[in-house]
């Protein structure tokens, strides 16, 4: 197994607060891997070390089989980068951006007009590639900026949220685009706060203050979950959690998920009827229940939620 | 019906690009209103024009009761607007945001003191006061957004995607804030591209290339489109309107 990712024992401190606190990790080539976390548990300040920017304070990391502090230079040549925050040119046309990191890159002229060709189809962004950055859509930009990434051809690709402020419909192109970066054997390595993008990762990684706390494939994680979970629905109305109650003894868990409820019961020997009833006094307009399957949210708040308790 | 926000047939033009074609939307008192649509269709310049910072082309509206071409600042000591890119001072500490906010707002020291102490425990932001805002975690400084739109308990909340790439807990506790709010009568008007969010709203519409394609609840508008989540039911709505 050829890894092109390997972290040992990482840690890093901005101000005495702990960013990083001892993470360890491998990812294999051509792995699609998923970051998650809270805000503030690290996410950026890993891609930030991989990609050469920011020197960890203890532990190595080595990308393409190269150290992140001896060889930064080299590795910066096989990898692509895309940060949180939209750092294009915004006064450049979607062509002039890519022809700028084309020749920062250094790749030659003939081959950068066959590769911007490519690309332009690829991200369909060819009808706009007269168009001023600025005057971009949001998912329009987050294309652009995966372009530009993908310029020189690069092994690795690190992606910071490049999903965050786009609709559904180009977030559903995106990864359409990330599966097929996937199968011509480009590692990806990409943070995201959308639990679905998670689902549809080859590999996860739950960060939490700086440590890891789950790392595996998503459906092995999600076996991991250890309550029953239901589902409560109204016909007629979203139903809200009440706050400041009590909750009945054996439930775990109980919040809203997509108009719905989602209750996680710690007391496993309560049949649907019985559920329903016991919580019918908190969630008068609740209606019917449902056994299901957990998914990556709910394993998320599972996590966060025994994380605030201990 | 006294309307919190009503438009009539309001129109946008740049040149001859039209960015808001038409659009009525009339919210009432205390909802929650979902406003959404892919990139590009309109959605910021709309809330731009009803919270009287772009002077529509045509058409009209009115928000908290006031006319959005002549009104404007009337319209804008009875609203909190939270933008997509917020305009916090990254090199001043939490608190002291707070305060710029709250005296531009017109809080007097008395109120503006009392009301930190309460948007800061609301928003759980106590312990971060005295950091300085541009050193804080990008969810956070979105939870200080929130706090500088609402310190001046406005009648009308504008969101322009507010929990942006926050975790779902986070995103989860700002929206119970959101519920209050419209439970004690702040009519709340947000855009968001989180499906599930807009869920919690009351109604929803979906902007699609300056028009308003869809208006409902979400219950209705997943029906309607035989979805179960609101996400299939955006997806078959602008996927279907030919983009």
């Amino acid at each position: 197994m050829v890894y092109d990712i390997e972290i040992t024992d990482l840690y890093k401190n901005y101000s005495g607060e702990h960013a990083l606190a001892g993470v360890s990790l491998s990812i294999p080539k051509g792995c699609l891997f998923g970051l998650v976390g809270a805000d503030g548990a690290g996410k950026s300040t890993l891609l930030r070390i991989c990609t050469t920017l920011v020197a960890a304070d203890k532990g190595s990391a080595r990308v393409c089989g190269l150290d992140t502090v001896k060889d930064f230079l080299k590795i910066r040549s096989q990898i692509g980068y895309m940060p949180q925050k939209f750092s294009l040119y915004q006064d450049l046309s979607v062509r002039e951006n890519m022809q700028f990191f084309a020749d920062l890159f250094g790749v030659k002229p003939k081959e950068r007009d066959a590769r911007m060709a490519r690309l332009l189809e690829f991200s369909r962004l060819a009808p706009f590639q007269d168009r001023r950055a600025r005057n971009l859509s949001g998912g329009m930009k987050q294309k652009l900026a995966l372009s530009c990434t993908l310029i020189h051809t690069p092994a690795v690709l690190f992606l910071d949220e490049p999903t965050t402020g786009v609709d559904p419909v180009s977030r559903k192109e995106f990864w359409a685009i990330l599966k097929e970066l996937k199968n011509q054997g480009i590692t990806i390595v990409i943070s995201t706060p959308y639990m679905d993008e998670a689902h549809l990762c080859d590999e996860l990684l739950f960060l939490h203050k700086g440590k890891v706390m789950m790392l595996g494939k998503p459906d092995e994680l999600l076996a991991q979950y250890p309550y029953p979970l239901f589902k409560i629905s109204s016909s007629s109305s979203t139903l809200t959690v009440p706050k400041s109650v009590a909750l009945p003894n054996g439930i775990a868990l109980i919040y809203p998920e997509g108009g719905n409820i989602h209750v996680a019961m710690s007391n496993k020997n309560l049949r649907e009827n019985e559920i329903l009833s016991l919580i019918k006094p908190i969630l008068p307009k609740a209606e019917s229940i449902e056994k299901i399957g957990p998914k990556i949210e709910d394993l998320f708040i599972y996590l966060l939620s025994e994380k605030k308790e201990s | 019906m006294n309307y919190s926000i009503e438009t009539n047939d309001l129109t946008k033009k740049f040149g001859s690009y039209t960015a808001v074609d038409h659009i009525n939307v009339s919210v009432k008192q205390g909802e929650i209103f979902g406003f959404l649509g892919a990139n590009g269709a309109g959605k910021t310049t709309a809330i731009r024009m009803l919270c009287g910072l772009l002077t529509p082309t045509s058409g009209s509206g009115h928000v908290a009761g006031f006319d959005i071409m002549k009104e404007t600042s009337k319209i804008r000591s009875r609203i909190g607007y939270m933008s997509q890119k917020f305009s916090l001072y990254p090199d001043l500490a939490v608190r002291e945001n707070l305060r710029l906010y709250g005296s531009l707002y017109g809080l007097d020291k008395n109120d503006l003191e009392r009301r930190i102490t309460e948007m800061s425990v609301q928003l759980g932001l106590v312990d971060l006061l005295p950091r300085i805002t541009g050193s804080l975690p990008w969810g956070w400084q979105q939870r200080l957004s929130l706090a500088c739109a609402n310190l001046h308990k406005p009648q009308i909340l504008f969101l322009d995607e507010p929990t942006g790439s926050v975790d779902p807990l986070s995103r989860r506790n700002f929206w119970e804030l959101i519920q209050s709010l419209s439970e004690e009568g702040t009519t709340i008007f947000v855009t968001t591209h989180h499906m599930d969010e807009a869920e919690y709203c009351h109604r929803i519409s979906i902007m699609i290339n300056g028009k308003i394609a869809a208006i409902d609840s979400p219950q209705a508008l997943k029906d309607q489109n035989r979805c179960d989540t609101l996400l299939d039911a955006f997806l078959a709505i602008v996927e279907g309107g030919g983009r």
